[in-house]
């Protein structure tokens, strides 16, 4: 095990944490602050890597482990920063049955990251979505707003060159 | 107190308002079989086991959370009911490492026993996915095996809401839901204490003590090492339990016949460093309220509150006692002046100690704890492990007789061996330190206001002219009040007594675990808290300076309490550590 570190390295800036700080001293005596906290932190760091959860279990005195169940119990939450290009592969019931399990494996490969990660450069992010209501164009993959509809894992490489 | 009137499986009865419906069967003599509950630390209604049939309730209710009220009528043996229980064991066991026959709580698992119980005759029969954890053996104490986990809870919410630690809990979701650290981290790397009441509470073998049982058989079968035990003040109070005697029964005589049977050169009493530990602690106390050092002092026998402190109040480092705690006085004594004594080489001397205490473990491998150039104490083994070890080579404890301790080391007073009880150092101290400043002779060596299972007591002596201001706090959630206190300036008090286990070693986590169907009826610190002062009670030296065999040790080797050479062996220093990696 060890600390599952994030695979984009750390790149908070000194206005971040101070707007971070502002947010905890505004709420942190209210009841149930922490959740509201988290939210703002996700909002001015865009993910909630151990760096800011750190922040946040030291100035609340709330354990990080704590923080930790809550951002990875609900899905808002994000480990991983998003990448310039955000990759999401439909896995709703029709892409499933039509292969996107394995559009999701190649491109796993291909970008070496798992999903809910972002490549190291902080070019790509992948994760899995539920049904974007395209079923008739299954399997799906969408980057940014570019929809890929009735791919096969041959494609992927070549979809994503288009955006080196 | 408010009544109501209820009827459980047909029959009436009167019962306090208020009080869950597991309560109140209790009264009426009906054991609901229960998993998750935890009274007063873990009730979260969670596991399903404890359901029942509510007349006019919709579906089941968890008995553990669900108050009675006037009127109301229960069922808790329905069919529907028992195939409720058994369907979510089922459920539990599909998603189960069921290596049974070589796990560590085979015999006394709770979740082995509701299954035995409630009649599952096949633990495969949902059989399908399962989860595979790599087990976390990364800490100095104890193993975190995940596939034996039930998710009951027990253990973060004993680490978070008694402990105030909180470095376990719940991560992920769903079928993916796991008890780890943030950020998945080893426990090794978090701002573990190492205190064990995790272990003390789990109901299966997900959690459990590294184990040196072996190591210690190793060391008793090589010809060549002199292998010395010393066995904590608490052990006594528990160690019956794991061969079926009632809490609270003292084993002393019997653990000294199994120890000596097991094949240790020399059977020494812990106790003997706990009157020691007096001797420097008290000397410590009086020279710091005469020459104004840092107040209040707090007592450092508990590795676990030393750690606590360390993490989470490093600015309160200087009012922590020098003094190295008993087991690890008693391991620098051992390998310098009884090595000495007898003609011994420290390095060929193997020093086992067994204690109620995980943290013990940890405490052994701290800095400057090598007093004659090899570690104090070699192999710290909690009361579960001195258990097995018994057995495991077939001593029948229970018919053996009782016996004594060896000399010189093995010699003690009633003030030690109250060590094992919340109140019991500070009281011990007080003895010791009362007569020195009088100069007379304590007419009644008992002070009651530091007893009982409170988790802060507080008393005000009078003594020689001066108020002495003492508090005592077992369990760390409870240590914070006064801690704080003192962050803030606002503190009145000179010594503290601080335990990390709540209610003192008598309920460390490496005693023999009692399940929650025990421990939510009767409180096992205080039963074997009794043990411990009625032996105090029957002893005829009850103070530690009056220890014969510790008066000696200052005569032919240590001078005086708090002398150069009483420092360099008996003292220790701390370090400051941070509660998060960031």
């Amino acid at each position: 095990m060890g600390v599952k570190h994030c695979t984009v390295p750390f790149a908070g800036t000194k206005e971040q944490h101070e707007k971070l700080l502002a947010v905890i001293a505004e709420l942190k005596d209210q009841k149930g602050a922490l959740m509201p906290i988290m939210q703002k932190a996700q909002e001015i760091y865009g993910y909630l890597p151990i760096e800011v959860q750190s922040i946040i279990s030291n100035e609340l005195n709330v354990p990080l482990e704590k923080i930790y169940g809550i951002a990875t119990f609900y899905s808002q939450f994000a480990l991983n920063p998003k990448g310039k290009y955000q990759i999401s592969v439909c896995l709703g019931t029709a892409c499933y049955v039509k292969g996107s399990g394995d559009i999701l494996l190649k491109l796993k490969e291909l970008l070496n990251i798992s999903d809910g990660e972002c490549t190291p450069d902080g070019k790509f992010s992948l994760d899995c979505c539920r049904c974007v209501g395209a079923c008739g164009l299954a399997p799906v993959m969408m980057i940014n707003g570019d929809v890929y509809g009735k791919i096969t894992p041959d494609d992927v490489e070549e979809i994503l060159a288009k955006y080196e | 107190m408010d009544k109501v009137n209820i009827k459980i499986n047909g029959i009436p009865l009167e019962v306090p308002a208020g009080i869950t419906i597991l309560e109140a069967a209790k009264m009426a003599h009906i054991d609901i079989p229960t998993l998750c509950f935890l009274k007063e630390i873990n009730e979260i209604g969670a596991c399903r086991i404890c359901v029942v049939e509510v007349k006019g309730a919709r579906s089941l209710v968890a008995s553990c959370v669900y108050p009675v009220s006037d009127g109301m009528e229960i069922r808790t043996d329905s069919p529907k009911i028992l195939a409720s229980r058994k369907k979510t064991l089922e459920l539990i066991l599909s998603d189960h490492d069921r290596k049974c026959l070589s796990c560590v709580r085979s015999g006394h698992c709770e979740l082995q026993k509701l299954c035995k119980d409630l009649g599952i005759d096949d633990e495969t029969i949902y059989a399908g996915e399962r989860n595979h954890y790599e087990p976390d053996d990364s800490s100095p104490h104890m193993v975190r095996d995940n596939n034996k986990c039930i998710l009951c809870r027990r253990c973060s919410a004993v680490c978070d809401h008694v402990q105030g630690i909180g470095v376990i809990g719940a991560n992920e979701r769903g079928f993916k839901t796991n008890i780890g650290c943030a950020f998945d981290m080893d426990l090794g790397e978090t701002s573990c204490v190492s205190c064990g009441q995790c272990i003390a509470v789990c109901p299966t073998g997900a959690l459990y003590e590294k184990d040196y049982t072996n190591e210690v058989f190793a060391a008793i079968n090589d010809p060549d090492k002199y292998v010395i035990v010393q066995t904590a003040p608490a052990v006594r109070a528990a160690l019956g339990e794991a061969f079926g005697l009632p809490i609270g029964t003292n084993v002393q005589g019997k653990m000294v016949a199994a120890l000596r049977r097991l094949g240790f050169d020399k059977v020494f009493d812990t106790d003997f460093a706990a009157d020691l530990t007096i001797m420097e602690e008290a000397h410590e106390l009086i020279d710091r309220l005469q020459s104004g050092g840092t107040l209040p002092l707090i007592t450092s026998c508990s590795p676990g509150w030393i750690k606590f402190c360390e993490h989470y109040y490093p600015d309160l480092l200087d009012n922590l006692s020098s003094c190295k705690s008993p087991q690890q006085m008693f391991g620098a004594v051992t390998k310098t002046y009884y090595a000495k004594k007898m003609g011994l080489d420290p390095k060929n001397i193997v020093m086992v100690s067994v204690m109620p205490c995980t943290a013990k473990k940890f405490e052994i491998t701290r800095d400057h704890q090598n007093a004659a150039g090899v570690p104090d104490v070699d192999i710290a083994i909690t009361t579960r492990e001195l258990a097995r070890m018994i057995e495991r080579v077939g001593i029948n404890f229970l018919a053996l007789p009782d016996e004594e301790f060896d000399d010189p080391l093995g010699r003690s007073t009633g003030a030690a061996v109250i060590f094992g009880a919340t109140g019991g150092v500070m009281e011990a101290a007080l003895r010791t330190a009362v007569e020195t400043l009088t100069g007379e002779e304590l007419p009644d060596p008992v002070f009651s206001e530091v007893r009982g299972t409170a988790g802060i007591k507080t008393a005000t002596y009078n003594v020689a002219g001066m108020d002495i201001n003492v508090a005592v706090a077992s369990g760390l959630g409870n240590a914070r009040k006064l801690l704080d206190e003192i962050k803030e300036g606002n503190s009145p008090y000179h010594f503290i007594e601080i335990m990390a286990c709540p209610g003192g070693c008598v309920n460390g986590g490496g005693q023999p675990q009692q399940p929650a169907s025990v421990r939510n009826s009767v409180d096992i610190r205080a039963l074997r808290a009794k043990a411990l002062y009625d032996q105090d009670t029957a002893m005829k030296i009850r103070k530690s300076h009056e220890n014969p065999a510790v008066r000696q040790l200052y005569e032919e080797f240590l001078e005086a309490p708090g002398s150069h050479v009483a420092h360099e062996i008996l003292h220790t220093s701390y370090v400051k550590r941070a509660v998060n990696p960031y």
